[in-house]
């Protein structure tokens, strides 16, 4: 009998055991919830490459940027698709990693799939970019964008001073309302140096078309082009063409110059980390989320190429001085009188949409002296 | 930097010239491969698949040796792997080879995209072209006729190609084991070897075709590169009535109509591009739609193939 006294219990034991094990199973399960509390992870979805010389490439940056801020975790997933497919990517990412904030890059990524998203999980955050977001939509959904067009027309004007054949070639992928505006601002840009420059303009039909961008960049250059640009998500095919043909090249995206040393005029980059930083600050302070978010030089949010050997001094002077203008924040790209192609007035004369103005987001011209349908 | 006069209407035959060299190297490569292919009796559409890795390996190869030319090799062994795959695949029973062939063509550019990270970004040696157009004062005629090798050896092939179905005694036996298994067996051919190194040899075809994309033109690894060639060029070979010749005829055709959309635009011709930019399968469309009976099959059609049997 005295065996039983020290014996336990059969049931006691399993209980005890058990309980034993889904502690030594929670305890970590429980630490690591108090770790992601601590940090926020924050969701980057790219609909390319990362390493792509263009748009991608300006958003790892910053998402490079972001990582080395102390209690910030990134998770990234590239080459995700406009479709239901970036639904899934954001799900996983809350769902799995814990992501309070998402940064979703690309276009097509608005509507409807971050706005749904955004519907079911009302306690993470979304940053799109390139978005319009207006009241009605939901509170934890915010766009951000940057106002690329004024390095468009700085740009514009270093190309006005390397042209001798007066004629710009622009290669873009499809006409929405951002291409549109920076085909105009390079024009604008270009034509306040010489009101007779024209600029040619060829649309593939998509972000990434390499052999149809690099037959363009040809067709360009046979028609008397001799300075090229372009709003494609990888402009590297088409820096490298004007480079092989002899012809200079502004960049746009990230900094092309590597690819072109010859020709590489200059070129309109992203600088997300401004608004990235901002972003990641609000949501970690519980600030509400921002839903508006614009900036242009001198809020950060762009910047320029340093300038290639090949821009004369003239030039670097003139587009500096538009330059410390937009710095200041008093120069306007789009002051009327503006034509369209067309001949008709878009902007009456004494009008002038600065660049907050969402006006400016819904351009569906092109401006007189580009030569091309939008 | 020079400045170039502008070409004016000019432009637009030159275009569709220069466009017709560039552009229609992978198709012709690609096209001749399946030629053979198909001629043995099997079908491969996985070589957009097989094209995407051929870039990608080329271009890698290319980054790491410092030679183009180990890069287009590179490219073309790949291939002939993904052919060997594909051959020995479809020799086993019940097998399909459409099914088995629209898997490689996943298998493929998938793995390319997976292994072709890193090269994204590297700018690997190109092939240097052939310049031609070395006596004319113009720069778009000097362009226009900067000819890379592969382009000439591709006009060799399909030239030799045409001949050797006809005259050779291994062109014959290709032939004769695509239009009847039972025949070849009767004459005592091997139809399952035939098949599979007929395969191999498209796949190598087809993967320089790549290295062409990677290394001359466009001249850069992404994954937007191939866009559907190597489907259009599968799709070339039954537009081209399985004559190799034709294939030439057919890949110039392409590579021009796609130079189409681009050179009108330059030229300011600007309403309707979207329609100019699907020129070639309008083109392929009516061609198709003119020479097809509703009274017989396609002619020279090898009867093996599992498209033509019934």
């Amino acid at each position: 009998m005295s065996k039983f006294d020290f014996s336990i219990p059969r049931r006691t034991f399993l209980k005890t055991i058990g309980a034993a094990t889904a502690l030594t199973a929670m305890g970590p399960l429980a630490s690591r919830t108090v770790l992601a509390a601590d940090k926020l992870t924050v969701g980057v979805i790219y609909v390319g490459p990362r390493g792509d010389f263009g748009y991608n490439q300006s958003h790892a940056q910053a998402a490079a940027n972001i990582k080395k801020m102390p209690g910030i975790k990134v998770v990234e997933e590239e080459k995700v698709p406009e479709t239901v497919a970036v639904q899934k990517v954001m799900e996983s990412m809350i769902e799995q990693d814990g992501a309070k904030l998402i940064f979703a890059t690309s276009f097509g990524y608005f509507d409807p799939h971050v706005l749904k998203m955004a519907a079911k999980y009302p306690d993470v955050r979304f940053a799109h970019c390139g978005g319009l977001w207006s009241e009605g939509k939901p509170k934890n959904v915010g766009s951000f964008f940057g106002y690329i067009d004024e390095c468009e027309y700085l740009s514009g004007i270093v190309a006005a001073h390397a042209t001798k054949s007066k004629k710009l070639g622009f290669i873009a992928a499809k006409p929405i309302p951002q291409v549109l505006r920076n085909i105009n601002s390079f024009t604008l840009g270009a034509q306040s140096i010489d009101p007779s420059i024209t600029t040619h303009v060829i649309f593939t039909g998509d972000w990434s078309m390499p052999v149809k961008e690099a037959e363009a960049a040809n067709g360009l250059i046979d028609q008397g082009c001799d300075v090229l640009t372009c709003h494609v998500d990888g402009p590297k095919v088409i820096v490298e063409t004007a480079e092989k043909r002899g012809v200079y090249s502004c960049g746009y995206h990230a900094s092309q110059a590597a690819l072109a040393p010859k020709g590489y005029l200059t070129g309109a980059e992203w600088d997300w980390t401004t608004p990235y930083k901002m972003l990641v600050t609000a949501t970690e302070e519980g600030k509400p989320m921002i839903n508006f978010l614009r900036g242009g030089l001198k809020e950060g949010f762009v910047k320029m190429s340093p300038y290639g050997k090949a821009v004369t001094a003239k030039a670097k002077a003139k587009a500096d001085g538009v330059k410390a203008k937009m710095l200041k924040g008093d120069f306007v790209i789009f002051k009327g009188p503006i034509k369209d192609n067309a001949g008709n007035t878009v902007i009456q004369a004494g009008v002038s949409l600065g660049q907050q103005d969402v006006v400016l987001e819904q351009m569906n011209y092109l401006v007189a002296g580009v030569v091309g349908k939008a | 930097m020079v400045a170039v006069d502008g070409l004016g209407w000019w432009g637009v035959p030159l275009a569709i010239f220069a466009g017709a060299i560039r552009v229609s190297t992978p198709y012709l490569l690609v096209s001749l491969g399946e030629c053979i292919t198909e001629k043995s009796g099997r079908i491969n559409l996985g070589l957009e698949g097989v094209l995407i890795m051929g870039a990608m390996a080329g271009y890698g190869t290319s980054l790491a040796t410092g030679s183009a030319w180990a890069g287009v090799l590179a490219a073309g062994l790949v291939g002939a792997l993904l052919g060997l795959l594909h051959g020995l695949l479809c020799s086993l029973r019940r097998v399909n080879d459409i099914a088995i062939g629209i898997s490689i063509m996943l298998f493929g550019t998938g793995l390319a995209f997976f292994l072709g990270k890193p090269l994204v970004q590297p700018q690997a040696p190109m092939l240097n072209a052939i310049p031609f157009g070395f006596w004319s004062s113009s720069p778009q005629i000097q362009s226009a006729l900067q000819i890379n090798p592969l382009f000439l050896i591709g006009i060799v092939l399909a030239v030799v190609l045409h001949y050797a179905f006809r005259y050779t005694r291994w062109g014959m036996q290709l032939r004769i084991v695509g239009d009847s298994a039972d025949a070849a067996l009767a004459l005592g051919l091997r139809v399952l070897p035939t098949r599979i190194l007929a395969t191999v040899i498209g796949g190598f075809l087809a993967g320089v075709g790549g290295a062409f994309l990677s290394l001359y033109y466009p001249g850069s690894w992404n994954e937007g590169l191939s866009s559907g060639q190597g489907i259009i060029a599968v799709a070339l070979v039954i537009f081209a009535r399985w004559e190799p010749l034709r294939c030439l005829w057919a890949s110039l055709l392409f590579g021009g109509a796609g130079a189409l959309g681009p050179a009108l635009q330059a030229m300011g011709i600007t309403s309707g591009y979207y329609l100019f930019n699907a020129a070639p399968y309008v083109l392929t469309l009516g061609i198709l739609i003119a020479t097809g009976s509703p009274s017989r099959t396609l002619a020279g059609a090898p009867g093996e193939l599992s498209l033509v049997r019934n």
